[in-house]
């Protein structure tokens, strides 16, 4: 059983562009753990550092306790799951799943006795002897977790392992996943774009932006308290509403409204100060008559998402720029088109961020060049 | 239809059968001619005769002739396989620059390697290095020219396999032969057999270079041979030509249909199936 250490890594490509950028990360043993970033964060380049598949610039690769920045990827006790599952296409299904074992010289009786065996654990017991080409999308996935799981390494990693299935299948192969690592316990990484993915398959995640990690945490702790707004705006399944917001003494003005200051903001702003004040649309709620902490506007879409729908108001905003708002509303109670609403935000699910920087009212103030630590001290 | 469009489709479908007629009438002679007991240039039916095949068997250099250009074109196959596979399985995966030029380069500077130009230096070179009147410098000669024309296709091969499966396999802890040849070579295949065939069906067809780098004739491949078929009276004779010739077809047409049933032609490696 293996936990997963990195430190200082970088990973500097010809031409000066980091994709990896001193980076510090552990991974704890037995987690599923889940690396989240839009494209071109340095996601991928972090999974195939720690499978070997990149040399790093600098920086130290633990697994299990041992250094394993300078060994070759078959050397690191680890198997990988990539994106287009890379079964080999002249072998069948067995070959396939036994091919790691024959490198690693085992018998012929003994190598397919275990791909059989771990066929029959992902149910592909039936499609042994057919050839990659043969299987659906949702197969073709299970033969390459087979092959990955027949190893027994210490860790899995998986690059984007569900964005080459149908939407439907998706929903499928996540509990999949997460039951098969489960009851596997063994340490997983796993690289995705998609933050629900993220959110529904971690224990815990990481969320990057440009070879950096900005935020750490449970997917509860991320959802609910994003530590920058770039965190904020990348997770959920609806865009977090954040708006410029301005501290007037012991209030906040927030598109024309002007609300409490949170008790526990007072002490970290001062007056003047230039916040972002944000809210997710799923704790906010809609009303159809004047409140005076609701957010007034015209109700522009309304989106229906199956429960509920999802209301986008236009607010007015300073020297007469509309902004949009976004609030859910429970089924049944959706505004007419053009009619005026109140979007009133749950006081506690308010957070506040400072212009400037980005980062959480309230949070040590790091030096703008380096989020990497203010994140770590979360 | 009109008239127009009629008569259109008839001088159409005339100059179909005009053109396949003269592709078809060489065919039909390499049919006819070697059963005929007096063959001449022209193409008729046969008054059947096996003389012409007896005769060939007669000469001391038919049959050994056939054996010398299946030697060479075997070699050949073998070492532009070999060296165009691992050339051009490096030449996909390790990025030097000026890659792309060099294979260019190579490739029009092959034309001139096997061809007539190059002639006397080659000749020159191979008698340096003692190989006139050897097979293996015949061989040699012809894999130098075949071989860049060779590494450019496989190239294409290799590049159209997905990086992941060579990487999936290192980490599962393959090395680099490993990897070439349990998951690269086995998916290239169509790849490899089309450059077989086709470096078979050049140094059999291909008559300049043994001509001149050999001097012993039961060292001659058979379209050296060929070339020596005259009567006593110095003429072409047509007996033994057309015999030979037959012989001489057999095993690349037999080569090409079993090859095509096997593994198919294809000359691009880059279109997903």
């Amino acid at each position: 059983m293996a936990e997963i250490e990195l430190r200082g890594l970088v990973k500097e490509y010809p031409g000066g562009v980091r994709a990896v950028d001193g980076l510090d990360l552990t991974v704890a043993d037995g987690e599923f753990f889940a690396l989240l970033g839009p494209s071109g964060c340095g996601k991928t380049t972090l999974l195939r550092s720690i499978a070997g598949l990149e040399t790093v610039t600098s920086g130290h690769i633990e697994i299990g306790g041992r250094d394993v920045t300078r060994l070759a990827p078959g050397a690191r006790d680890i198997a990988m799951v990539f994106q287009d599952y890379a079964l080999f296409p002249h072998m069948t299904v067995r070959d396939n799943i036994a091919y790691p074992l024959r490198i690693k010289k085992m018998g012929k009786p003994e190598r397919h006795a275990k791909a059989e065996e771990t066929a029959e654990g992902l149910s592909l017991g039936a499609l042994l002897d057919r050839r990659p080409g043969q299987l659906s999308g949702g197969q073709q996935q299970r033969a390459a977790l087979a092959r990955a799981v027949a190893v027994r390494p210490q860790v899995f990693l998986f690059d984007e392992p569900l964005s080459n299935l149908d939407a439907r299948l998706r929903l499928e192969a996540r509990t999949f996943l997460k039951r098969l690592q489960r009851e596997l316990g063994v340490t997983t990484v796993f690289v995705t774009h998609d933050q629900a993915e993220a959110l529904a398959m971690s224990d815990r995640m990481a969320v990057m932006d440009a070879g950096r990690i900005r935020q750490i945490g449970t997917p509860t702790e991320v959802f609910q308290r994003p530590t920058s707004t770039f965190v904020a705006s990348f997770i959920g399944s609806t865009p977090m509403n954040l708006l410029d917001s301005v501290v007037d003494r012991d209030t906040l003005r927030v598109a024309g409204v002007t609300l409490p200051l949170p008790a526990s903001a007072r002490p970290h702003v001062s007056d003047g100060e230039q916040l972002v004040f944000a809210a997710r649309p799923e704790y906010m709620s809609f009303r159809a008559e004047p409140e005076p902490t609701g957010l007034e506007g015209v109700v522009a879409i309304v989106e229906n998402m199956g429960v509920g729908s999802l209301v986008s108001l236009e607010v007015a905003g300073p020297a007469d720029v509309t902004r949009i708002v976004q609030v859910t509303v429970p089924e049944g109670q959706e505004p007419e088109i053009g009619s005026r609403g109140w979007a009133v935000p749950a006081p506690e699910r308010v957070l506040l961020y400072r212009r400037d920087d980005g980062e959480l009212v309230g949070s040590a103030r790091s030096d703008a060049t380096d989020p990497v630590l203010a994140a770590a001290r979360n | 239809m009109t008239v127009r469009a009629v008569v259109g489709r008839i001088g159409f479908y005339v100059l179909i059968a005009l053109i396949t007629a003269f592709m078809a009438i060489p065919v039909l002679w390499l049919l006819f001619a070697p059963f005929d007991r007096t063959p001449s240039l022209s193409t008729s039916l046969p008054e059947w005769t096996w003389q012409n095949f007896t005769g060939l068997l007669a000469n001391p250099y038919a049959l050994t002739s056939l054996g010398n250009s299946v030697l060479l074109a075997l070699g050949s196959m073998v070492l532009v396989t070999v060296l165009g596979a691992l050339a051009a399985y490096a030449l996909s995966r390790v990025r030097i620059p000026g890659r792309d030029g060099l294979l260019y380069a190579l490739l029009l500077l092959s034309s001139i390697v096997t061809g007539t130009a190059a002639m006397v230096p080659i000749f020159l070179l191979m008698f340096e290095l003692n190989l006139i009147d050897s097979q293996l410098g015949v061989v040699l000669v012809l894999s130098g020219g075949l071989l860049p024309a060779a590494i450019f296709i496989l190239k294409d091969f290799m590049d159209g396999t997905p990086r992941s499966y060579e990487e999936s396999a290192r980490v599962f802890g393959a090395g680099p032969l490993q990897i070439l040849r349990d998951i690269v070579l086995p998916v290239v295949r169509p790849g490899i057999a089309t450059i077989a065939v086709w470096t078979v069906v050049n140094v059999w067809g291909n008559f300049l270079t043994p001509f001149i780098l050999l001097r012993s004739p039961e060292k001659s491949p058979a379209a050296v041979v060929l070339y020596t078929f005259y009567t006593e009276g110095g003429q072409a004779n047509l007996g033994l030509i057309s015999a030979f010739s037959l012989l001489y077809s057999i095993p690349v047409v037999a080569m090409y249909v079993f090859v095509n049933r096997r593994y198919g032609f294809r000359f691009h490696g880059g279109i997903k199936r």
